[in-house]
């Protein structure tokens, strides 16, 4: 396949950053925001906030279903083709005809989207990071941060730490203890293998391996039953996108707090908010879009089903969008 | 000296949070509370908490010795209080066949080779390989949360453990 195309401007004689183009789209930063451009319309968002969006975003290779960077603006994974939207899932901007939409191969938008946040991303700011642990992104153009935005997500094959797949974190590794978890335990499991067994009677601390997590709202596959994918993470501050999955997921609180503003997916009006503490276990609905505000950095098991067939079933109604009818 | 206090539940301490109705039923988000089940469920009941198709999140009193089970797909154990022991057996013959979707209960302890054990706490999280028999143990009542296919074990109460109104 042929690399795709970016179409990105010679940098601005001021700001010193670059715009850019897909199809329609405009994308342009200065020194506290992104502006967005559309034949419909314009929009304008906290640099910061839509450099951690698209961080997600990128990361996340599109994730399920819908990532809104706000009310606004987003994206919607096709799983192979990817629609880049303005007011698709916004009620006024629906009902006025001035929603907007282009698809592309999901390769291509992500090379646009790569060369955005490598070129907005200042020196010392990292967008996986919670506001507190980094620099602000604000201002002129100020040299890169790619160690930070290159980072690799987590998926492991089987599970955390067994032979050939993902590994543990240690301080060795360049995973010290994040400073709101430094009273988490960081003992081991006793493991006692039989001669021959050592490969499959295995265990790991996945709350010390969470407590050394570098990044926040990171959902990493840690554990595999087919389908069934554990995606730990560690949140705090704000999520950064409003998620409007295509199909069920379910989140089990590990420790502390995290509030959820649950709004309904199609026009954003508020459904419900939905607090969760350590032990609580919760679906999110596939006709919602949520968002969650962490007060200290927290552990959340996020539980995707992976199966390809689901959105489909959804979308036609054949399964319901609640995972449980009781 | 950090002050930092992290958050964990236990079976005997625990602060539930829940749904806060603005347009909605409650019912849409199947909220429960893994410590709260375990609570009151009986040692080695397997409720599942969580559900999407054919998958379940069981919630797990262990207390005592449980049964011997068997499964053909891997499971994953999470201690989310107190302390567990997992005992592992590579059965001589199958003691599942290779398509059963879920855990199965052993009528007897199975006849095979001892794969070995594992001690897990709080946060610890153990591999049920798909093929062994396994059995667990607690001296006291510990929480254990397993990630697995819904089968024969698995128990669903959802209007008794979920916020309704
Ligand atoms: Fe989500």
């Amino acid at each position: 396949m042929a690399t795709p195309v970016v179409e990105a401007s010679e940098p601005d004689n001021y700001y010193g950053y670059r715009r850019f183009r897909k199809g329609k789209f405009e994308f342009q930063r200065d020194e506290y925001f992104v502006h967005i451009r559309w034949p419909k319309g314009t929009h304008t968002m906290a640099a910061d906030v839509f450099l951690r969006a698209l961080q997600r975003d990128i990361a996340w290779n599109f994730f399920y279903g819908t990532v809104n960077f706000d009310g606004v603006f987003g994206t919607l994974n096709h799983y192979g083709t990817v629609d880049i939207f303005a007011g698709r899932f916004n009620d006024a901007y629906r009902k006025a005809g001035r929603d907007y939409n282009e698809t592309y191969a999901s390769d291509e938008l992500m090379a646009t989207f790569k060369a955005m946040l490598d070129d907005w991303t200042n020196r010392g700011y990292d967008p996986f990071a919670a506001p507190e642990e980094t620099k602000h992104p604000y201002g002129r153009k100020d040299g890169e941060n790619r160690r930070a935005i290159e980072r690799l997500r987590v998926t492991a094959k089987r599970m955390v730490g067994l032979p050939g797949d993902t590994p543990l974190r240690s301080d060795a590794g360049g995973y010290p203890v994040n400073r709101h978890f430094a009273d988490v335990p960081q003992d081991r499991p006793e493991i006692h293998a039989e001669p021959g067994f050592e490969n499959e009677v295995s265990a790991f601390n996945l709350f010390a391996y969470l407590s050394r997590s570098d990044v926040t709202w990171n959902p990493s596959v840690c554990s595999v039953v087919k389908d069934s994918l554990y995606c730990p993470t560690s949140e705090e501050f704000i999520l950064p996108v409003e998620h409007g999955n295509d199909r069920v997921e379910w989140f089990m609180q590990l420790s502390d707090e995290i509030i959820w503003e649950i709004k309904h997916k199609e026009t954003g009006a508020p459904r419900a908010r939905v607090i969760c503490r350590a032990g609580d276990i919760c679906a999110m609905p596939a006709d919602i879009r949520h968002q969650g505000f962490s007060p200290k950095r927290s552990m959340l098991l996020v539980w995707e089903n992976n199966s390809n067939a689901i959105p489909a079933l959804i979308q036609s109604g054949k399964a319901p969008v609640v995972p449980v009818v009781f | 000296m950090s002050d930092v206090k992290t958050v964990f539940g236990a079976l005997d301490n625990y602060q539930k949070g829940g749904v806060e109705v603005i347009d909605d039923d409650p019912r849409n988000y199947v909220f429960s509370n893994v410590f709260e089940v375990a609570a009151r469920s009986k040692p080695y009941e397997r409720v599942a908490v969580g559900k999407n198709f054919e998958y379940v999140i069981e919630a797990v009193r262990a207390e005592g010795t449980s049964p011997w089970y068997a499964c053909a797909h891997d499971e994953f154990a999470l201690v989310m209080d107190g302390r567990v022991e997992v005992r592992l057996l590579k059965p001589e013959t199958p003691a599942v066949v290779a398509d059963k979707a879920g855990a199965v209960a052993l009528g007897a302890p199975p006849v095979g080779r001892k794969m070995g054990r594992v001690v897990a706490g709080r946060g610890h999280m153990t591999l049920l390989p798909k093929g062994s028999a396994y059995q667990f143990h607690a001296d006291r009542a510990s929480v254990v949360t397993i990630q697995t296919i819904q089968g024969e074990v698995t128990i669903e109460r959802w209007a008794d453990i979920c916020q309704t109104g």
